[in-house]
């Protein structure tokens, strides 16, 4: 029997993703994941809440940060290195990086943030903006991209009530 | 030879699907696509994607790090 069974009613091709992180690293799951998603014919909704939230920004600044991420190992002069806590704490050492970070990405073929972003917006990702966020981070629906609703925790109930696949990153 | 060809090489997990996927839209039912990728994860990801899309992997090859799809849209 198909897994489809489990959830008798719903289509199975759908997927709903609680995107609750907005470092540069943690951007890649939700975007690869939707739109990919979205390329195999499924019906994604993304629900963007706390960290999250400023992913949806018109303007992204995306940064990294290896404080407290001993499993961030840079590939730097044929080793992998990581960084003490004592170093990423130097004001300038998230910023440089995010600087590395980013040109591993282009140097290895990754595709960017704002690209992916824009892949899922192409491929009709519905994209929810959590309201209590925006109030409790005091960001106004302006400053966000256009095409994105304004929900809470009922509007996405009811989303993952509808979603085959229901994931929280 | 295939309808359209796709030049996916250089690129990462998810491009070299997203832009096949992209490729397909425009096509006619029946019509051939082919890729090539240097992105190793693609073998298993366009086997994966033409099992859940309905499309049809014609074939596939690999020469000197370049896989090669042929797909035709059936999805």
């Amino acid at each position: 029997m198909s897994s489809t069974d489990m959830k008798p009613g719903i289509d199975p091709n759908t997927m709903s993703i609680i995107v609750t992180k907005g470092s540069l690293d943690w951007a890649y799951p939700p975007f690869i994941l939707s739109t990919t998603a979205a390329a195999m014919g499924l019906d994604v909704t993304m629900f963007f809440t706390f960290y999250g939230l400023p992913l949806l920004m018109k303007d992204l600044s995306l940064q990294v940060s290896s404080l407290g991420n001993p499993a961030m190992k840079m590939p730097m002069m044929g080793m992998h290195m990581g960084m003490p806590n004592i170093v990423s704490a130097i004001p300038g050492v998230d910023a440089a990086a995010s600087k590395m970070m980013k040109n591993l990405i282009k140097k290895k073929g990754v595709a960017s943030i704002p690209e992916l972003r824009d892949l899922a917006v192409e491929a009709d990702v519905r994209m929810i903006a959590c309201q209590m966020t925006l109030d409790l981070f005091e960001y106004s629906k302006d400053d966000m991209i256009e095409g994105i609703e304004i929900g809470g925790a009922a509007t996405y109930i009811e989303v993952a009530t509808q979603s085959h696949i229901n994931l929280f990153i | 030879m295939a309808d359209q060809l796709l030049d996916a090489k250089g690129l990462n997990c998810p491009l070299p699907i997203l832009k096949a996927k992209k490729a397909l839209k425009s096509m006619d039912g029946g019509k051939t696509l082919e890729i090539q990728s240097t992105d190793p994860g693609s073998v298993a990801d366009f086997a994966a994607f033409c099992r859940t899309t309905g499309n049809e992997l014609v074939e596939q090859n690999e020469e000197g790090g370049v896989w090669t799809y042929l797909i035709r849209k059936t999805g």
